[in-house]
């Protein structure tokens, strides 16, 4: 910075980070006391207990849902004949593209060398994998004999039996089972680490043993760092195709068919830009109770937020550029069926939720070009929340209002969902709160070492400019 | 109790000998009661034990049901005691002849219906009749059949079908009336029978006729009285003022060039339509050029199929076509008299229909419908007369009703004489007069006043509930019988199977009338044929057995259609007066939210008059033009819904005389305005577990003076809405060429139009190879020209591959399960629009959007380029529905076929798997057909035949519209359509080739008319 102009450094001064990744007065120690006493010695607030008796009634609906659906069938649900996939395949895309903000966060930024990920990143991953285990659940749901999901698995059987390599739903499989591996094995190595911090602190006898068993032997040698440091890198190489791929494979689900409205080559960026918006929205929907409810603020600062809201806003413009070239291709293609789509969108009986999908995902997310309106919390939650259900009304217009009038008239029909669709739902969001809100309990939310070498920067950083005060004119 | 044991230990050694005579084969049997006939037996078993375990058939005694078998399961080991006794088993050895297991036998028998028949032959696997198919050499059927034959198997197979004696309401037997009916009987000898009654619906078979004449000699004081609801009483009588006979009116209408309908729905309404059907569908096929097609103007009160397939279409209330038929007449120079006023604005129309008549003299037709009031047949008849037709496209036979009575005079006579207290006993075969007789009449109550009631039916139905004594009937496939055609052709009615339910037929219980109880109805149809054969009405064959044998195996006994008979037409100058001046709903009686209106009463489409209420299949079969399902609806044109604020489903009031309904609205394109349109049917009280309480009863509302059409009724609105279910909820092809349409005058000038509508990517524009068909590749042309939209495909296929029913619910939320669905769009205007028809099976593509998104291979593609369903490998993603562009998958939601009901089980195809939940199904072509084929093709070493495969829509057809065969070969009769001008496949711009390709509609307009 000690070369750049001073003209320059005003015009940059709008986008300079607001305040500092860690809030003042942290030293390791503290750092280490914060973040395992959440998990050790603080006791559980009570808005922990709140949160997670919702979320585990809304597991017990989902329990009740799944039964009921495996001993009547998906007939329980809305969906029909034109429209063949509903509540399941709308929710499994959105869980998936939740999914997303974790290993980008993790393994994206990381080879980025973004440091504001630290605080976050820990909690992101644990986010992904939770949402890609409620993601799982819904392809197996919305099979009609589920008992046979194994078919789609290459297996050796005594058929001679392959499943059908061209289908995408195949592609899915593989896509999403790696992903939740990669994933998995990221978060478990990113945790080692922490594990043994937690092993050597935790008092109770039981709590020794299963985060000593968990820590794998870490001991802190400088091999066991250079191994770790060796290892998450490949990881994260690994994962970064990852962030990708599955979306992209996702969108293949649609794209490859020949529903109008569905199949158009657009789809895997526009899906993986989606993704992205909608984790980082869930990530700071997440991520602002919980702070304040675990005292976190100087952990996960304003300058977090606010970083995490120009991502939202960056992603949010590619897939509003989306929605713009969906629109201007169907006009363009001069293919009827596909005009007739893009109008039954605009004009048609779902032609509210469209309305409401831009709504939320283009005009209202315009606000986060305002930084007061990034820094302002409560409002930035409203904001991600939004954002969250803007994304998921994306899926249902793209899989409903594509389905119910395509080629056909004669076999034009209508999808209201039943009080199942929703059960189930809501469910597995209890499901994956649940699960959020264990992990939050035993495990530290924020990366410890991490986050002492974040701090051990920012004092050097620190130290670097009380050294040379004059070369950093205006901070 | 002890007095029927007494009755079981009386064996009558006698009867039983004879049975034992009389049985064919061994016959096992354990004791002398057993075999004298379950009919003691079951006294026996039922004074035993008075309820065997009623329990377990109530769904609300589950407890008690559980405690049972709690108490069974401690007792369990008990039994291991005590000795079972013996039971031989006895291996199949001596298999009976001609079964093979595994293939299936055909009989010719022939389904009444309202008293003609179709002839049919009855596909049977080891005895149990499985599929009704059109038998060839009938002159009701030439192959094919309509939806009520098809749906008649599933009626046989019932449960709720009434399957025991009940005397007041009690379990009783047989044997039990007989004894009533001899006492009551005792009482009539002394007055002649001056109290007994009988009623049937329809009587055409001569056995049945003979029986009733026996009887009535007997009795001679006694009274026979016929009452079917949906009677031909306006066809009678217009003979009666035309020739001054009653005379069966035929027609040929092959032989028409220019046709036209006065409110008659020849096509699926009248007794004949099948084979109507196929002789005006003979001159609808184009060759090309196109040549001899014939043209037809339909002046009709409710859109009918007929209509639809009109060049031609005036829509009027009911009232307003005698006026029509007048001006014709007028333009023919019958009449001299002014043409109606609100004519005037289709004055044009009418003078170039009757030029176009009158140019094709001795080919033309008029056709009246039997809810035309008799002036308007009476003037039909004169108008074919005037235009020579007669003898050519007009046939005029002996009635074939063995009696020909107006039924409703008929019905009347036996309420007044019940009111007046002659009537002693009532016997009623068959029909279900309590529910369907006109409301003024007040049948249940003057019925109340009689002495002895009695009931034959195959249900336990509203009749039943008030007769003291109901007697299950046998079904048509369960019992001997015999049965005119619409030509006269008499038909041997043979049972496929012993009854189910312990029926009796109508001709035993008449028997049991003649002092003669326990014939058989086997001894008496053949007895009747046997005294017609002694005649010697055919010397062909050389004994009556020899006779017998070729009536029951041609299934239509020869020379046995009557000869056309001369009439003398008897017009009075100025021609016959009309009773009652066209009604007029005027707009000046618009009193607020209530107007005077028009209503019609029509038969069910599916349901008919309410007989086939509890038959599944007909109940979800969408009727033709609404394509409702489960329900009935009231009828109205969209203007009028305009003007009353009525959506679809509103609930409103119609009020006749007092009378009041509650129906629900169905808004219908085409429907002439200020009429309503409701039909009978529904509303049923005591139907079965389908049928009963669902829709309304528009029987309350008809009256006996005015059972077609009635003016005065007022419409008004309830603020209720009723969900009504319908497969179709779009109309318009939104611009895209999926029917296409012509006129003959286009194709001549371009025949290829039909083509140019759409874009055919040629076969080599991929990068990847095709698919090579070496041996035969199955496809399948489907002739739009030909359709009439009768939805007997959609039944036969039901039949035919073990389509379950879904339900009200399910269809409400679009999962019905139909394998070809015949869709129906409209193009015009609202209120006149033209209809077309489009069957829709699976197209069987080359490139199949399906195939390739299956995440399991489920679906595939085989070696013929049939898309096949691997039911056992469906996992059930769904996915290839959504790919599907023609959505003709059917997913199985949940557990839709029945698994539990026994007879049901019964009447499944065994060729064909039983679907489970969870697995997509779709249209085969009938794999099952074409491997029986290619089995036996392939044992005599030679390739299949072109015809020789008939899909199961192929052969029920009426008009023959659909064409199966092998592409690959050009000779074939598929390939050749296929290379027709008219030939296209729709949706073929995706590239999916399909093999279920159309031939495009023309119609035939007259120039002066329609200029375009």
């Amino acid at each position: 910075m000690s070369s750049v102009t001073p003209d320059a450094v005003n015009k940059s001064k709008a986008l300079e980070p607001v305040g500092p990744l860690i809030g003042p007065g942290h030293t390791f120690g503290s750092v280490t006391d914060k973040i395992s006493g959440a998990v050790l010695t603080r006791r559980t607030p009570l808005g922990w207990f709140v949160v997670f008796g919702v979320a585990f009634t809304l597991v017990m609906i989902l329990m009740l849902a799944v039964a009921y659906l495996f001993s009547i069938g998906v007939g329980i649900w809305g969906i029909n004949i034109p429209v063949g996939w509903g509540f399941a395949i709308i929710n499994f895309v959105w869980w998936i593209g939740i999914g997303h903000a974790g290993t980008l966060i993790s393994a994206i930024l990381l080879l980025l060398r973004q440091e504001w990920r630290t605080s976050i990143s820990r909690f992101a991953e644990a986010m992904t994998l939770f949402a890609v285990a409620c993601a799982g659940l819904f392809p197996l749901l919305h099979m009609g004999r589920p008992w046979l999901f194994y078919w789609l698995l290459p297996y050796p059987s005594t058929m001679g039996v392959w499943p059908q390599f061209r289908s995408p739903l195949v592609w899915d499989v593989f896509a999403i089972s790696t992903y939740g591996t990669v994933s998995l094995l990221f978060w478990y190595v990113g945790l080692i680490p922490d594990l043994a911090t937690m092993r050597d602190r935790a008092k109770a006898r039981l709590a020794q043993i299963i985060y000593g068993v968990l820590a794998m032997g870490w001991r802190g040698s400088a091999v066991h760092w250079h191994r770790y440091e060796t290892a998450s890198l490949l990881l994260a190489g690994l994962a970064t195709p990852l962030v990708v791929s599955v979306h992209s494979i996702v969108s293949f689900d649609f794209a490859v068919s020949i529903v109008p409205g569905w199949h158009t080559t657009i789809f895997p960026p526009y899906f993986v830009a989606g993704a992205i918006y909608s984790g980082f929205a869930m990530v700071l929907t997440l991520a602002i109770p919980i702070r304040k409810m675990y005292k976190m603020e100087d952990l996960i600062t304003l300058r977090h937020l606010d970083t995490m809201a120009k991502v939202m806003l960056a992603t949010g413009l590619i897939v509003a550029y989306g929605y713009m070239m969906e629109a201007f291709m169907a006009w363009y293609s001069g293919d009827p069926y596909e005009q007739y789509m893009t109008w039954n969108r605009m004009t048609g009986p779902y032609a509210p939720t469209y309305w409401a999908l831009i709504l939320c995902n283009v005009l209202i997310p315009q606000l986060l070009w305002s930084r007061r309106v990034r820094t302002h919390v409560p409002l930035l939650f409203v904001i991600a929340l939004i954002v969250n259900v803007g994304m998921w009304l994306e899926r249902f217009v793209i899989v409903i209002t594509s389905l119910h009038r395509d080629f056909l008239p004669s076999s034009w029909g209508m999808y209201y969902p039943t009080i199942w669709d929703w059960a189930t739902y809501f469910g597995t969001i209890g499901l994956f709160l649940a699960l959020m809100f264990l992990f939050i309990r035993v495990l530290p939310m924020i990366s410890i070492f991490e986050t002492r070498h974040t701090l051990a920067r920012e004092k050097e950083r620190a130290a670097l400019r009380g050294a040379l005060p004059s070369a950093v004119p205006g901070d | 109790m002890t007095e029927n044991r007494k009755d079981a230990e009386s064996v009558d050694l006698a009867a039983l000998r004879a049975r034992l005579a009389e049985a064919r084969g061994p016959e096992y049997w354990r004791s002398l009661e057993e075999l004298a006939d379950s009919e003691e037996f079951q006294a026996f078993l039922r004074a035993e034990f008075p309820h065997p375990a009623p329990d377990l058939t109530d769904a609300v005694s589950r407890r008690h049901f559980l405690k049972l078998m709690g108490a069974s399961l401690a007792l369990a080991g008990v039994t291991a005691c005590t000795r079972q006794p013996t039971e031989h088993i006895v291996p199949y050895v001596r298999a009976p002849e001609e079964i093979i297991p595994g293939k299936p036998l055909f009989f010719a028998t022939a389904m009444p219906m309202a008293g003609a028949a179709i002839g049919v032959l009855v596909e049977s696997h080891m005895g149990r009749p499985t599929k009704v198919e059109g038998n060839p050499d009938h002159p009701a059927s030439l192959g094919a059949t309509d939806i009520f034959a098809q749906a008649s198997v599933l009626t046989l197979y019932d449960p709720d079908r009434s399957q025991v004696v009940t005397h007041l309401g009690s379990v009783s037997t047989w044997d039990e009336f007989l004894q009533a009916l001899g006492t009551a009987l005792e009482g009539q000898r002394v007055v002649k029978g001056a109290g007994l009654r009988l009623l049937t619906e329809t009587v055409t078979s001569p056995t049945l006729a003979r029986q009733i004449e026996a009887v009535l000699d007997l009795f001679p004081e006694a009274k026979w009285h016929q009452y079917e609801p949906i009677h031909r009483d306006h066809a009678k009588a217009g003979a009666r003022l035309a020739f001054g006979e009653v005379v069966e009116t035929q027609y040929r209408f092959d032989r028409a060039d220019v046709i036209l309908s006065l409110d008659g729905d020849f096509l699926t309404r009248f007794p004949g339509s099948v084979a109507y059907a196929r002789q005006f569908t003979s001159r609808r096929r184009t060759g090309s050029p196109p040549e001899g097609m014939n043209r037809l103007y339909v002046v009709e009160s409710v859109p009918t199929l007929t209509g639809s397939m009109a060049d031609h279409r005036l829509a009027l209330r009911a009232s307003q076509i005698e006026a029509v038929a007048r001006a014709v007449a007028r333009e023919l120079g019958l009449l001299d008299e002014e043409i109606a006023e609100f004519l005037i604005p289709h004055k044009a129309w009418i003078e170039a229909l009757a030029r176009d008549l009158k140019r094709h003299r001795g080919a033309s037709l008029i056709v009246a419908g039997d809810e035309q009031p008799p002036v308007v047949h009476a003037l039909a008849h004169a108008m074919n007369h005037a235009l020579g037709n007669v003898g050519k496209t007009v046939i005029y036979t002996e009635p074939i009703e063995a009696r020909p009575v107006e039924h409703l005079e008929s019905l009347k006579e036996l309420v007044a004489d019940m009111d007046a207290g002659r009537v002693d006993a009532l016997l009623i075969l068959g029909g279900n007069p309590v529910y369907t007789a006109p409301a003024d009449l007040d049948f249940a109550r003057h019925l109340a006043k009689v002495e002895f009631r009695a009931h034959l039916g195959l249900y336990s139905d509203e009749t039943a509930e008030l007769c003291h004594w109901h007697i299950p009937e046998t079904h048509y496939l369960e019992s001997w019988s015999d049965v005119r055609a619409h030509d006269g052709t008499a038909s041997i009615i043979q049972p496929l199977i012993a009854p189910l339910y312990g029926g009796k037929s109508a001709h035993e219980l008449l028997s049991a009338l003649l002092g003669k109880p326990g014939q058989s109805s086997y001894a008496i149809v053949r007895e009747t044929w046997r005294a017609e054969y002694e005649r010697g009405r055919w010397p062909q064959y050389k004994n009556f057995e020899h006779f017998w044998q070729m009536a029951l195996h041609r299934g239509a006994i020869e020379g046995t259609a009557f000869a056309p008979k001369s009439v003398s037409l008897k017009m009075p100058r100025g021609g016959w007066a009309s009773p009652n001046a066209p009604g007029t709903p005027s707009d000046e009686r618009q009193a607020g939210r209530q107007r005077t209106l028009e209503i019609n009463f029509r038969p069910d489409p599916t349901i008919w008059d309410g007989r086939f209420a509890n038959n599944g299949w007909l109940q979800e079969l969408p009727k033709p033009l609404t394509k409702l399902t489960w329900d009935n609806a009231a009828l109205v044109s969209p203007a009028l819904a305009e003007r009353f604020g009525l959506r679809n489903g509103d609930l409103v009031r119609l009020e006749y005389r007092d009378r009041l309904v509650r129906a629900p609205i169905w808004v219908l394109p085409g429907h002439p305005d200020d009429s309503v349109t409701v039909h009978l049917g529904y509303g049923r009280r005591r139907a079965g577990r389908l049928g009963t309480g669902i829709g309304f009863n528009a029987y309350v509302l008809r009256p006996s003076d005015a059972c077609w059409f009635a003016t005065g009724v007022t419409l008004s609105k309830t603020g209720d809405r009723y969900e009504l279910v319908s497969t179709q909820h779009h109309h318009s092809m939104e611009g895209r060429h999926l029917v296409r349409v012509g006129t003959v005058e286009e194709y001549r000038k371009n025949p290829g139009f039909v083509k140019e509508m759409g874009e055919d990517p040629a076969p080599d524009m991929t990068l990847y190879p095709g698919y090579a068909y070496e041996g035969y590749a199955w496809g399948m042309v489907i002739d739009l020209n030909a359709c009439i939209g009768c939805n007997a495909c959609v039944i036969a296929c039901q039949a035919e591959n073990n389509i379950p029913v879904v339900g009200k619910k399910e269809v409400g939320v679009g999962r019905e399960m139909h394998w070809i669905r015949v869709d129906r769009y409209y193009r015009g205007g609202l209120d006149d629009p033209e209809t077309y028809h489009q069957p829709v099976p699976c197209m069987h593509c080359e490139n199949a959007p399906c195939e390739v998104v299956c995440p399991v291979g489920a679906t595939v593609h085989d070696k013929e380029g049939l898309n096949v369903m691997v039911y056992n490998r469906c996992v059930g993603t769904r996915y290839c529905s959504n790919n599907c562009p023609y959505k003709v998958r059917r997913f199985n939601f949940k557990l839709y076929a029945d698994w539990t009901t026994e007879s049901f089980k019964a009447q499944r195809n065994p060729d064909v798997t039983v679907r489970s939940r969870g697995v997509m199904e779709k249209c085969t072509y009938c794999l099952q057909r074409i491997n029986t084929v290619r089995i036996e093709a392939e044992k005599q070493n030679r390739p299949i035949r072109d015809g020789e495969i008939l899909t199961a829509c192929q052969q029920v057809c009426p008009t023959e519209a659909i064409v199966f065969g092998n592409i690959n070969d050009p000779d074939s009769r598929v390939a050749r359509l296929k290379a027709e001008k008219l030939n296209y496949g729709i949706l073929t711009e995706l590239n999916t080739r399909p093999r279920t390709t159309y031939l495009a509609k023309l119609r035939n307009p007259n120039p002066e008319i329609e200029h375009e």
